[in-house]
């Protein structure tokens, strides 16, 4: 580590590592995404195929992680915007940050059954 | 002390409780440079200001983005039976709308363009020999200009009736 560059804050550093984290793993999994949607190129039953795996209760699991990172990584992306632009931005950015995580909790519970209901179906019979 | 033109000023405390400044029309405070500033003196930048359309293309692309994603993700993952409905059928129903192809096509370009620069910062601040900055970033640009063109075909060629 370069010296003099670390700086150990508080709710501003771990929201800051959450964002590079959240941000890394959307990126390497649009990745992956685009290269699944470009199988529509190949045919209708490869495309339906992998498709398929989307649907399974163990990747359901991990969908429901995906729009956690990708919904926590918007609302902080608009609070690093607003901490930016806003004038008051930086006085009220714990504010802003607890109003992000309780937004982010109330929509998360609000995805439980949207995401994951299919699986359950699945899983313990309709 | 009395003077020095910089601390002939503290005389007067600087604020108007203490009493009048001793500056005025007549005698106007001294005028400071700011200290990095470029005169017709300075020589020409070499370095263009790419950081900070950097920094700016990552709160602009961050706000469409907002609308792009979440409403991509209420589309394909919550609305109409969640996930289940996804199949060729259902993406053949969405590409036959001029609309929903730019939507995909202007998520896939920001979102690429935006994700890769988060990831060049991040290489940036991680990785500190150049020959590991330089593999990285090759591996990263590589796979992204991969991407983009790979998803724009694929918009724009795509066919209903493939078989
Ligand atoms: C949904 C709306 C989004 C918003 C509002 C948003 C907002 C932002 C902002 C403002 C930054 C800059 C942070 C800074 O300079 O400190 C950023 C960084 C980043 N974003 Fe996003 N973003 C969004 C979507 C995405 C997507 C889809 C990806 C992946 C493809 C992504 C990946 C990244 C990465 C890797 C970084 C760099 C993180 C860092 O330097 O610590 N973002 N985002």
């Amino acid at each position: 580590m370069p010296a003099g560059t670390l700086y150990r804050g508080r709710e501003g550093m771990w929201s800051w590592v959450a964002h590079r984290v959240t941000g890394v793993l959307i990126f390497f999994f649009l990745f992956v995404h685009v290269l699944d949607t470009a199988l529509v190129r190949v045919s209708p039953e490869a495309y339906d195929k992998v498709v398929a795996t989307y649907k399974s209760p163990i990747v359901a699991l991990l969908e429901y992680g995906l729009v956690a990172a990708i919904l926590f990584h918007a609302l902080n992306g608009l609070r690093v915007i607003a901490v930016d632009f806003w004038i008051k931005g930086a006085r009220y950015q714990k504010q802003m940050l607890w109003s992000v995580v309780v937004l982010w909790i109330v929509l998360m519970l609000g995805a439980i059954y949207p995401v994951l209901g299919h699986a359950a179906r699945e899983l313990f019979g309709s | 002390m009395s003077d020095n033109t910089v601390t002939a000023g503290t005389a007067t405390g600087v604020g108007p409780v203490e009493g009048s400044s001793v500056y005025s029309v007549d005698n106007p405070a001294p005028l400071i440079e700011p200290p990095r500033k470029r005169t017709k003196k300075s020589p020409k930048s070499t370095r263009g200001n790419f950081e900070m359309y950097g920094w700016l293309f990552m709160r602009l692309s961050g706000v469409v983005l907002v609308v792009l994603v979440l409403g991509h993700l209420l589309i394909q993952l919550v609305l109409d039976g969640g996930v289940s409905k996804i199949g060729f059928a259902f993406v053949a129903g969405r590409w036959a709308s001029p609309f929903w192809q730019v939507w995909d096509l202007l998520m896939l370009w920001l979102a690429m363009l935006h994700g890769a620069n988060g990831l060049r910062t991040v290489i940036n601040d991680y990785a500190e020999r150049p020959n590991t900055r330089l593999w990285l970033k090759g591996l990263l640009y590589t796979a992204t200009v991969f991407t983009i063109l790979l998803g724009t075909l694929v918009i724009f060629t795509f066919d209903p009736n493939i078989r």
